[in-house]
């Protein structure tokens, strides 16, 4: 047993009220630069809908991730001397269109139109070509079930199920059931994007099971952009090099979440560490039965209770500190503990480390839409019986097609509704009611706790990257102090890709964390100083 | 032999050699985020489905037959029992196709740049300079190939003069009268060539050097631990190393 740590995510999807939020701050942060206009490491997807890329998850076309063949592992796409063969041209490639053409306004035409008999209009225009261009798809095109009729039933996932439902459920289910699936970077435990870069570019990061792209490595072979099953890494077209979501590791690393889960309206994100048995990864990939992978994934994930696990993480190096996030881990509760939270397709053998809480809000609507009490247990229950088809789609979502690990985790929660409806209308609690889902009246509670109110601190566990290596996080030199003075956005003699990249200022998050949390006015004279970080508070130090 | 043929087969192919290697080592040193193939895919992908690869592996076929004709001596190809007959048309052959291949991979990728506005826009200047001189290279080698094959004129056999002259420079042995006597066709490709190769630190060319043949032996999943320069990449400046470094 070999014990490694791991920065993990869950989403409740019935919190998710598709407001972009995420996406938008993700953007400004992280995407707001030439050549990664079309890109969004958060994306909101409404669902059924065809994502973004168009049908990413349509794995006999895309072909991303793993597969067994002959019982054993091996990348969907082929094996490494195909790859190699396929460099000069990526059959597998989506193209900017499978995204989307990523545009501006002409918002000049506004101000210096001459005067006229009608209002003047701002034009949309190509940030590709920079000619004006029609507007036709985007990250989020189909929000909401637009042009549902049209686009809805292109969704991979429900051509996948549609020989299973008929017409008449069909339209059922495109007007009852409609939900939001937020997703960033998986960070996947066996990551595909990884196994398929020919430079050795991307790479897991031992510490936090970050994976992250070396910018100086990368050369551009563009076989991670195929490689990844959910579509998650990309193409800066202007450096010539791959992108992908950091986790927001510079805040990661000073105790911060990322900047999707602190902007989230919803505060449906939680995160927390796993500890797991870096050693037995590759034999859980490649689980012969597909709806094994999710059992083999939770078995993956080691219990940081267990001493004997944690003699092993301290063995392996973890901080001490670290153990104990693992054990306040949010997380680790929500997928392995009332195993509430399941993983983004299993199926693809990565072994994704952002889980989904599956949404039962459509159930109880659909259930209140008849008449009945859609608070009470037995109604919740009987509904998830009869409304088979949300839970086929959600099972090929998060169980590999499997109905059982989806219908147990709504019956929990819709057990935790109902038994939590007593507590607050001060009747007497039902025990049965947890007991009908295998839970106790005391774990349905700190269920609802952690679910429904829990604090900053309790759904953000994460541990500051280790107090030894800390000073090795701080730049050793300020971007701005290099001779010759303020020289950061000084592009190198061969074009805006060249020259060195500027270094992440991990001490500007420390400063406006303190910033941020300090009761009182804190001048921005008193810590170390990069306009970068700059929030637009208080004055820079011009001397 | 005059001053020209001293300058051209003696002085440039060491000033290339010298502007090859340092000027790659500090384009590597320099550079490394500008070190990539700046791939266009993105933006289309039928044309370069067909172009770049007949590019690419016609131009490995070209390098590889450059380096049998250039380095092997014809002596040994003899002692191999391959006459100068079969040797040439062996040569010849290969070489005129995959030159063939090279021009019109090469031909339908600047056509694809020039027509495509997406990939028009992401062309730089550097881009358009380095394509004259490979096309440059390219012709230039191809109508030496026909010239030197006997197609047109008697045939040539290069490997009793360019060959020895271009090992000769390696061997630090310059013999540039043997250069001097070849026909003005492979003169001229010869010069073109060293002049692509002056420029080729200096371009995007340089992705040829990240062939990723290594990816064939490494394990799958790469870790790394975070390093005691990441997340900054600067490295400490003079003076400034932390203790222990």
């Amino acid at each position: 047993m070999r014990v490694m740590a791991q920065v993990a995510m869950v989403m409740n999807l019935d919190k998710c009220i598709g407001c972009h939020t995420c996406s938008v701050t993700c953007k400004q942060a992280w995407t707001n630069r030439a050549g990664v206009e079309y890109v969004w490491f958060n994306n909101v997807e409404t669902r059924p809908g065809q994502g973004y890329p168009r049908t990413y998850q349509d794995q006999e076309r895309w072909k991303g991730g793993w597969e067994l063949k002959r019982g054993r592992l091996r990348l969907r796409s082929g094996g490494r001397f195909k790859r190699l063969a396929q460099i000069f041209s990526n059959p597998l490639l989506p193209t900017l269109s499978d995204y989307y053409e990523p545009w501006t306004y002409d918002y000049d035409t506004l101000i210096s139109a001459p005067l006229g008999e009608h209002t003047p209009v701002a034009q949309p225009k190509s940030l590709i070509t920079g000619k004006s261009m029609k507007i036709e798809w985007s990250a989020n095109w189909d929000d909401d079930l637009a042009g549902g009729p049209e686009l809805a039933p292109k969704d991979p996932i429900l051509v996948k199920i549609r020989d299973k439902v008929t017409d008449r459920v069909k339209m059922e289910f495109e007007q009852a059931f409609m939900f939001y699936l937020p997703r960033i970077c998986e960070h996947c435990l066996n990551p595909s994007c990884v196994a398929a870069c020919p430079s050795g570019a991307m790479y897991k990061r031992a510490e936090d099971g970050i994976v992250l792209v070396d910018q100086d490595q990368c050369r551009g072979w563009r076989m991670c952009v195929s490689g990844c099953p959910y579509k998650k890494v990309y193409f800066n077209h202007k450096t010539g090099k791959a992108e992908k979501c950091t986790l927001c590791y510079p805040r990661i690393e000073v105790g911060l979440p990322t900047v999707c889960s602190e902007t989230c309206v919803g505060r449906l994100r939680y995160i927390g560490l796993f500890l797991y048995d870096v050693d037995k990864v590759t034999a859980a990939a490649a689980t012969e039965n597909e709806h094994d992978l999710l059992d083999a994934q939770l078995d993956l994930l080691l219990d940081p209770n267990d001493p004997e696990v944690q003699a092993a993480a301290r063995r392996d190096g973890i901080a001490e500190d670290w153990i104990e996030a693992a054990m306040a881990s949010p997380v680790y509760k929500l997928a392995k503990v009332y195993k509430v939270a399941l993983p983004l397709h299993p199926e693809y053998r990565t072994m994704p480390m952002v889980w989904y809480i599956p949404p039962l809000s459509p159930v109880v609507d659909a259930l209140r839409e008849t008449g009945n009490d859609a608070e009470d247990a037995g109604n919740l229950f009987g509904a998830l019986d009869s409304l088979r088809i949300p839970i086929e789609y959600l099972a090929e979502l998060f169980s590999a097609g499997d109905p059982a690990p989806v219908a147990s985790s709504l019956r929990k929660l819709a057990a935790m509704r109902s038994y939590m409806r007593d507590v607050n209308l001060g009747r007497e609690t039902q025990a049965s009611i947890p007991e009908s889902v295998g839970m106790t009246e005391e774990s349905v509670y700190e269920m609802y706790r952690l679910l429904a109110i829990a604090k900053y601190e309790d759904r953000y566990v994460i541990p500051k990257a280790h107090a030894e290596t800390a000073r090795e996080l701080e730049e050793t030199a300020c971007s701005l102090d290099g001779d010759g003075g303020p020289g950061q956005y000084e592009p190198g003699p061969f074009g805006s890709a060249s020259g060195r990249p500027i270094p992440v200022a991990v001490e500007t998050f420390h400063a406006l964390k303190e910033r941020q949390t300090s009761e009182v006015f804190v001048p921005l004279d008193s810590i170390r100083m990069n306009l970068r970080g700059w929030d637009g508070r208080g004055t820079h130090d011009e001397s | 032999m005059s001053a020209q043929d001293i300058l051209l087969w003696v002085a440039l192919p060491y000033l290339t050699i010298a502007v090859f290697v340092t000027g790659t080592f500090w384009r590597y040193r320099y550079d490394k985020f500008g070190w990539t193939t700046r791939s266009s895919q993105l933006h289309e992908r039928k044309l370069i489905r067909i172009a770049s690869p007949l590019f690419h592996l016609g131009i490995l076929a070209v390098v590889g037959g450059h380096v049998m004709g250039l380095l092997i001596p014809e002596s040994w190809t003899n002692a191999a029992g391959l006459s100068e007959d079969a040797y040439h048309l062996m040569a010849v052959g290969l070489g005129a196709v995959a030159g063939a291949c090279t021009l019109v991979g090469v031909s339908l990728l600047i056509y694809r740049r020039r027509t495509n506005g997406p990939v028009f826009n992401a062309t730089t200047k550097n881009d358009k300079a380095m394509y004259v001189f490979l096309v440059a290279a390219i012709c230039l080698g191809l109508v030496t190939t026909i010239i030197g094959s006997g197609v047109i004129g008697d045939g040539y056999n290069y490997r009793e003069t360019v060959s020895p002259w271009f090992r000769s420079i390696f061997l630090l042995d310059p013999k540039p009268e043997l250069m001097a006597e070849s026909l003005p066709s492979f003169k001229i490709h010869a010069v073109a060539g060293m002049l692509l190769f002056i420029i080729w630190p200096f371009t995007r060319l340089v992705h040829a050097f990240s062939a990723p043949v290594l990816y064939l032996f490494r394990p799958y999943v790469v870790y790394r631990e975070r390093g005691p320069h990441d997340p900054g990449s600067r490295e400490p400046r003079r003076g400034w190393e932390k203790v222990g470094s």
